[in-house]
């Protein structure tokens, strides 16, 4: 594996570890409501105390609000409490401070949730709904660019009009609309799988088009041909002859497409057509963003917004290794 | 010849633009005050003429017909365009006189005789007296036109009689005492006759004066009138030249030359207008755009005000609707849940309502125990006091329903189903969203999974009042009037808007039946202090019998541009331009 390839997929493997094991990685539950802290600021570490003394362990200040009735906080240095790692409560977490400490690395949401936490959750939710979308749809395409590129004819001809339909479709409008006609009463799981299945189920057509072209020109390589010639049967010669070629194609169309999806979701939930409140998503999150006031006072609500663009760039970074090394594959 | 054709005809074309510039510019000058005309003096401070005042509505209006219209934005603009006999002043709360000077009451109660201004015109000049009165009644009681003030005028289950005395007096007749009588004459438009009576006669008024109408072809007697409605951008009303009132000075209201409505579709883009200085007023806005706009005010000019608590109130519902679509088979079995009077009061003990106060109105609104809200102290019952909040209570009330808990703590019905439903919310009502998610939490507390389902508000209007497909609804209602009377269609079991169980024939259950008892005998109850002690029972069995679970009200907050003149705004809808007439530009 050539070194850009291996260093995007490290740091996309420690990400995606990392928010699936966000219950670990969070100070707190994602529902978990502090109503006595409406957006407040993120909580700022301090290594030095009020005599002036540094010491190793971080520690927060409390929490107070100011007395000017404009709703913002203040720390409250008199009463500290010092960061501690791998604390056990109801679940055990990576950091947490002792009650009636609180810490927020990045701030509040309006009903005093922890948006570290959210945010983790949250993109827990969006990734594993990309990455799952993803594997749906190219499983179909593979199923359906095989099928058309190595029989042929009005198989081929039938697929891929259906295909070119399903490329037409504005999917967005089409997913609002299942969207509208399906039950209310869903539960956040159910959500979860409705939207992995709906985001797959209506992009396979891509990558089937692609897969198709590799198969189409694949097939007429002279150890296909000689394969055919020896008896071999058409599943054979899939399994042992085509696909192999084909894998290249599904993995750089894998790292393009899990952020799209992961972008699907987050406009479906931003869209209200999402997991429902409490359960924490990237469109969620970015939602709040709708209002004016969020809009213009509390800053730290963009940071979920902003964090997609360091993910989508490893995803795209390591789509290029993989596309270049697909160039020196031997066949 | 041709070059000359050409010249001659571009010179027309610009005369053309040019007269069509100058007319839309044009100022109607005020008409100075003729002899015998009897006007009504505005006491407010005077001010000068001249100048145009913009404002922002959330929506286009439907109509401008003051018949059929229902919707807010109509109301808002339509209001601004005619006049009524008796008007309730937003700020005393009390009647004033409008187009009618003066009024008797005969000692029964059931007689009203108006003695209508001498010398009042409509906006088009043409003279108004008795005749516009008893066609415009005959107009909205009308039960082809289905007009919604039509309920308003049926009193004892018999129109209100009207009958022309003389060309300036009328009377009205009641078939039983009416309490506050002369408040439902407030926003009944006088309509002119003149114009609408061939339409009338053709059947056709339900279809007059929609948006598509010619401004000129219409005509009204409040203190502007139409002057042109660019579908999708703005509407704008110019200065009624006749209009009836006249300030210390002597001088013919109203002072603005023009108002213009535009249309902005969502509230933070109205806040983004009014801070940018495009419009001139702002009303009906969530605490955090208020709290957004109140930095600002120093800097730019304009001023915020904080009314305090208004009529409107947030609450909470189940429902109880005896009449289920087919396949809401889910939803009958939860009812047997809903039915239970502990239950509700169990979801009541367990709501916290000062956080609702708190973290979704930012401490600019009142927790409410009933319906009517503490600012209404005229008839709050002083007596129904709110519970602290209590998970403790909450189980106890559940436990001596039958209800029980898993040893995971998920409540279960005495059959053994976990105790679930859903709450629907208004999508774009990103409070109530805020309040169905606290409630949400609030529930977990007592074992019971609440699911929040944010619905565009039609869609969810739609399953409250047509389908019934719903299980829980977090809703809110606002009130015209302090006045109990318009509260008539959700207290009474056969009320339009008695949500919790609609189309009932007669009541579910013996305390509707006693509500319903109650209201009738208040709207014919003349005096006020007996009409309060029957409206304080209602109260007292909302607040026991928990229909409708009431959470919070939220204060009213408006604000102006600091130029604007006799900005005095009220927490009686519409909140900013009821006095549209005595505003004026510093």
């Amino acid at each position: 594996m050539n070194s850009p390839l291996r260093r995007w997929l490290a740091v996309l493997v420690a990400i995606h570890f990392i928010f699936l094991f966000c219950g670990f990685f969070a100070p707190y539950d994602e529902a978990e409501q502090d109503r006595a802290a409406s957006y407040a600021p993120p909580t700022k570490l301090h290594f030095v105390d009020v005599a002036g003394r540094f010491g190793i362990r971080p520690f927060v200040c409390a929490r107070k609000e100011v007395e000017d009735s404009s709703g913002g906080y203040e720390e409250d240095c008199s009463h500290t409490y010092a960061v501690r790692f791998f604390v056990s409560g109801t679940k055990s977490h990576l950091f947490g401070v002792d009650a009636p400490g609180r810490i927020s690395l990045l701030g509040t949401d309006g009903l005093g949730r922890d948006q570290l936490s959210r945010f983790l959750f949250g993109a827990r939710l969006s990734l594993f709904a990309g990455l799952l979308a993803t594997t749906l749809a190219l499983i179909v395409g593979l199923i359906v660019g095989m099928a058309a590129g190595f029989y042929g004819s009005i198989v081929d001809t039938v697929l891929m009009r259906l295909a070119e339909l399903f490329l037409a479709l504005p999917w967005i409008y089409l997913l609002l609309a299942v969207r509208a006609f399906l039950p209310l009463h869903l539960s956040p799981e159910q959500t979860f799988l409705l939207l992995v299945t709906l985001i797959g189920a209506i992009g396979w057509a891509r990558p089937a088009r692609l897969i198709r072209g590799v198969v189409l020109s694949g097939k007429q390589r002279n150890f296909v041909l000689v394969g055919r010639n020896l008896g071999a049967t058409d599943f054979y010669l899939l399994r042992r002859h085509i696909l192999p070629q084909v894998y290249g194609v599904v993995l750089a169309q894998a790292a393009l497409l899990v952020p799209q999806y992961i972008l699907s979701e987050i406009t479906l939930s931003f869209l209200g057509l999402g997991v429902g409140e409490p359960a924490a998503s990237l469109g969620n999150l970015l939602g709040a963003l709708q209002q004016y006031h969020v809009l213009t006072s509390y800053w730290w609500m963009f940071i979920p917004g902003i964090s997609l663009i360091p993910l989508f760039l490893a995803y795209f970074l390591m789509a290029n290794a993989l596309q270049r090394r697909l160039e020196f594959i031997p066949i | 010849m041709c070059a000359l054709k050409l010249k001659v005809r571009s010179i027309l074309g610009l005369g053309v633009i040019a007269l069509q510039l100058a007319c839309a510019w044009a100022i109607v000058p005020p008409q100075p005050v003729r002899p015998g005309e009897e006007l009504a003096l505005s006491t407010a401070q005077s001010g000068k003429y001249g100048g145009r005042l913009a404002i922002a509505l959330r929506s286009e209006p439907k109509t401008f017909n003051p018949v059929t219209l229902v919707d807010g934005s109509s109301r808002e603009i339509t209001g601004r365009l005619n006049a009524d006999l008796i008007h309730i002043n937003r700020a005393t709360q009390n009647t004033e006189p409008a187009l009618a000077k003066s009024w008797k009451v005969s000692k029964d109660g059931l007689r009203y005789t108006l003695q209508l201004r001498r010398g009042v015109r409509f906006s088009d000049g043409a003279p108004f007296d008795a005749d516009d009165v008893v066609f415009s009644f005959a107009v909205y009681l009308d039960e082809k036109l289905h007009s919604p003030q039509r309920d308003l005028l049926v009193v004892g289950d018999k129109p209100i009689a009207v009958t022309k005395v003389d060309a300036y007096t009328v009377a009205f007749q009641l078939a039983q005492p009416y309490a506050a009588a002369e408040r439902i004459f407030d926003n009944i438009a006088i309509l002119p006759r003149h114009l609408l009576l061939k339409t009338y006669e053709q059947g056709k008024i339900g279809e007059a004066w929609s948006i598509s109408a010619i401004a000129s072809e219409m005509a009204g007697l409040g203190p502007f009138r139409l002057k042109e409605y660019l579908p999708g951008q703005r509407a704008t009303i110019e200065r009624n030249p006749y209009y009836w009132k006249i300030d210390k000075e002597k001088k013919r209201l109203p002072y603005l030359d023009e108002i213009t409505f535009l249309f902005v579709p969502s509230e933070d883009a109205q806040v983004i207008r009014f801070q940018s200085g495009e419009t001139d007023l702002i009303s009906r806005m969530s605490a955090d755009n208020y709290a957004v706009l109140e930095r600002d005010q120093q800097a730019r000019a304009f001023h915020m005000n904080d009314l305090g608590p208004g009529l409107e109130y947030n609450f909470l519902f189940f429902n109880l609707n005896s009449v289920l679509p087919k396949g809401a088979g889910s939803v009958a079995a939860k009812q047997d849940w809903f039915r239970k009077v502990e239950f509700r009061r169990a979801i009541s003990a367990a709501i916290d309502r000062d956080s609702i106060t708190k973290l979704v109105y930012r401490g600019r609104a009142t927790s409410l125990v009933t319906h009517v809200n503490p600012a209404n102290k005229l008839w709050l019952n002083p007596n129904v006091r709110l519970a602290p909040r209590s998970a403790d209570k909450a189980r106890e009330m559940l436990r001596t329903a039958g209800f029980s808990w898993k040893q995971d703590g998920t409540l279960v019905s005495a059959s053994g189903a976990p105790v679930e439903f859903s709450i629907l919310t208004s999508s774009s009502n990103a409070q109530r969203s805020q309040i169905a998610t606290i409630i949400q939490d609030d529930l977990k507390q007592i074992g019971i999974k609440a699911q929040v389902v944010p619905l565009e508000f039609r869609s969810l209007l739609d399953r409250v009042f047509q389908t019934h497909e719903y299980e829980a609804a977090v809703l809110g209602l606002g009130g015209g009037d302090v006045d109990p009377n318009p509260q008539m269609n959700v207290w009474l079991s056969t009320g339009s808007n008695h949500l919790w169980n609609l189309g009932e024939n007669k009541p579910a259950t013996p305390w509707e039946a006693e509500i319903d008892g109650l209201m009738k005998q208040q709207l014919s109850t003349l005096k006020v202090p007996a009409r309060k002690r029957l409206y304080d029972r209602v109260q007292q069995l909302v607040a026991d019998n928990l229909p409708i679970i009431c959470l919070a009200s939220p204060n009213i907050l408006v604000g102006a541009k600091n130029k604007v003149g006799n900005f005095n705004p009220s927490i009686l809808d519409p909140y900013v331009l009821w006095n549209a007439d005595e505003l004026f530009l510093q």
